[in-house]
């Protein structure tokens, strides 16, 4: 009888990862110049039609186009973060959610320009196909490769954060932007490759997104929604704290789909402004 | 504005404010003259109005109060839903939907105010954004009352007044839109150019010192979202009386984004921002949309990145900038 629980439990997990990889970019960016960018997924969704073209128009292996997803969302958002970004870190939150829901729109128009309306898929290499049992439970193999980089990347970041020279600056922008400039910290460079580094994760996420829930135009709103619930959940700038809240909506989305399917995407929303209310700053915010 | 050496008091100051500008009357006359030019388009015109009312609501909680709202459809949507749902159950009355309407999103509204104003930078947006999400859930798994994806069925308005009919070309609808428009905006007028209007300024500009001042921040918040939801609601619910028809559509993040659009392409913080803004969407939206639907939000997006960048305050404001500029020079 627990059979049914992990396997949702497994899922929402795996799910969970994919929302951290497109949300802790924002969160990291967010926390530090107080940007709010909503075009954020329209990054992960270039990740993922870059996947979905070098596959299926070049031939090449899943595998091999995951960096090339993650490198192309890291130019190209450094170069609008250069060229408009950087215009608006003073400016009102509304000028900044003007801005970003005005990139948003324009990719899904230029992604349905160039590549139709339609569900797109990229293959995955036939050892990332079909499932393998464990105590009479089934675990997708995708998934268990989805935890797997998800895991990897939140390691790697965390050491990053915490044991080199990008990491501490990283770190005292965050905590205190004015004083980390006092300090000789230059902000904008470190900003420029954090949001660089950040995009470029959402792109992996968005590469690695295509097989669980298929890429089509609208990805870049439909999923912003949930990486903005993840990371005002989470709180501004926490890695821990969206790690913790990807998986806890990745759960109970899942969750809520198995259980109460006529509940919908209902119980998630309540979950966020109920958490809001009891902690405006999210469980692991400073401010 | 004041010029700046001339001291005027408070009271002058608001008075001044609240006279009418021969350009405003050209406005209103101007709104008649469908009827002359575009008869065939009067249907068009009468959704342009309810869309400036929905714009103008927005107008009062953005730009007067600084409440970065990404779900105010939620009322608009309520609004409407309330008027179809009460017309199926035999109140068809169109002016008296429009009060039990109003007065519907003004109580949800006012009961959502209290956690609007507790809020500030992303989480209210992410909060506005989850209630407008939720309604939407809402309404869309209440199929017995909603009629869910399928849209509301069995509206039956009635005759305004008990006398004129919505008529298939909109002559009734436009009259009805335009004059409720007009009404509502006569009252926003005048509550902006009041001592709360001011003070809701104030409020935008600093938050922390209002209280200093005697204004307490939150109290006003709650005060002018409870109004702004219920003119939304008002909205809605004409939309639902002069097209017949709710859908889930109402709900649409689609809608809260295309509100907050038009305002700030027309200027928000100003009373007519929504207005032309309004205009210039929808009538933009009825030309190319025919030509390509799918790349139209491609515009809106270029749209909306320029007007950041280059009219931080939109149309009207860009023009009154350059009207200072011309008068500045000349004297």
């Amino acid at each position: 009888m627990f059979g049914p629980i992990i396997g949702v439990l497994f899922d929402g997990f795996a799910y969970g990862m994919l929302l951290f990889l497109l949300s802790v970019g924002l969160s990291v960016t967010l926390g530090m110049m107080n940007f709010v960018n909503l075009a954020h997924c329209a990054f992960a969704m270039l990740g993922g039609y870059v996947t979905v073209t070098l596959v299926n128009r070049f031939g090449w292996p899943f595998l091999a186009t995951l960096p090339m997803a993650f490198l192309a969302a890291a130019l190209v958002s450094v170069v609008f973060e250069r060229l408009l970004y950087r215009k608006l870190y003073r400016a009102s939150d509304l000028d900044q959610v003007l801005l970003t829901i005005g990139l948003a729109f324009m990719s899904i128009a230029t992604a349905a320009y160039i590549f139709g309306t339609v569900h797109q898929a990229a293959p995955t290499p036939s050892f990332l196909r079909g499932s393998v049992q464990y105590f009479g439970i089934n675990f997708g193999v995708y998934r268990l490769f989805l935890v797997a980089v998800g895991l990897a990347v939140t390691l790697v970041l965390v050491l990053t954060l915490e044991y080199t020279r990008f990491g501490q600056q990283v770190r005292a922008a965050v905590d205190n932007q004015r004083m980390a400039r006092g300090l000789g910290i230059n902000v904008d460079a470190t900003f420029a490759a954090t949001f660089a580094l950040g995009s470029g994760l959402a792109g992996l996420g968005g590469a690695l997104a295509i097989e669980i829930v298929g890429l089509d135009p609208s990805f870049a709103l439909i999923y912003l929604v949930y990486v903005l619930i993840v990371v005002s959940v989470g709180g501004l700038g926490s890695i821990l704290g969206s790690f913790i809240a990807a998986v806890l909506i990745g759960i109970s989305d899942i969750a809520g789909k198995y259980y109460v399917p006529e509940v919908g995407a209902f119980l998630i929303y309540l979950v966020m402004i109920l958490l809001l209310m009891w902690r405006p700053a999210g469980l692991f915010g400073k401010r | 504005m004041s010029k700046p050496g001339t001291p005027m008091t408070p009271h002058d100051y608001l008075r001044a404010q609240t006279r009418w500008h021969p350009l405003e009357y050209a406005f209103w006359l101007a709104t008649l003259l469908p009827f002359l030019l575009f008869p065939n388009y009067l249907s068009l015109a009468s959704q342009i109005a309810i869309t400036a009312l929905f714009a103008l609501s927005l107008d009062l909680i953005l730009g007067y109060a600084g409440i970065v709202s990404l779900g105010h459809a939620a009322f608009f949507g309520i609004g409407a839903y309330t008027a179809g749902i009460i017309s199926k159950y035999g109140i068809g009355d169109p002016l008296l939907g429009l009060v039990i309407a109003a007065a519907l999103t003004g109580i949800v509204g006012f009961a959502t105010s209290f956690i609007i104003a507790r809020f500030k930078h992303l989480a209210l947006i992410m909060i506005t954004l989850g209630l407008g999400f939720l309604v939407h859930e809402l309404a869309n798994s209440a199929h017995w009352l909603t009629g869910g994806a399928d849209g509301l069925q069995g509206i039956r308005i009635g005759k305004l007044l008990g006398m004129f009919e919505f008529d298939l070309w909109g002559h009734t609808a436009y009259v009805y839109s335009l004059v409720v428009l007009f009404i509502m905006f006569l009252a926003v007028r005048r509550l902006t150019n009041s001592p709360f209007g001011l003070a809701l300024r104030g409020i935008r500009e600093n938050s922390v010192r209002m209280p200093a001042i005697g204004a307490p921040s939150a109290a006003h918040i709650r005060k002018v979202y409870t109004m702004s939801a219920a003119i939304a609601g008002i909205a809605g619910a004409l939309l639902a009386q002069t097209t017949s028809t709710v859908s889930l559509g109402v709900l649409d993040f689609q809608r809260s984004a295309d509100v907050l659009v038009m305002l700030v392409l027309g200027g928000a913080g100003m009373l007519y921002g929504g207005l032309i803004g309004a205009i210039i969407f929808m009538v933009a939206r009825d030309q190319f949309s025919g030509i390509n639907p799918q790349y139209w939000y491609f515009w809106i997006g270029l749209l909306l990145v320029l007007v950041v960048m280059l009219l931080p305050n939109g149309i009207l404001g860009g023009l009154s900038h350059l009207y200072r500029m011309i008068r500045g020079r000349r004297s």
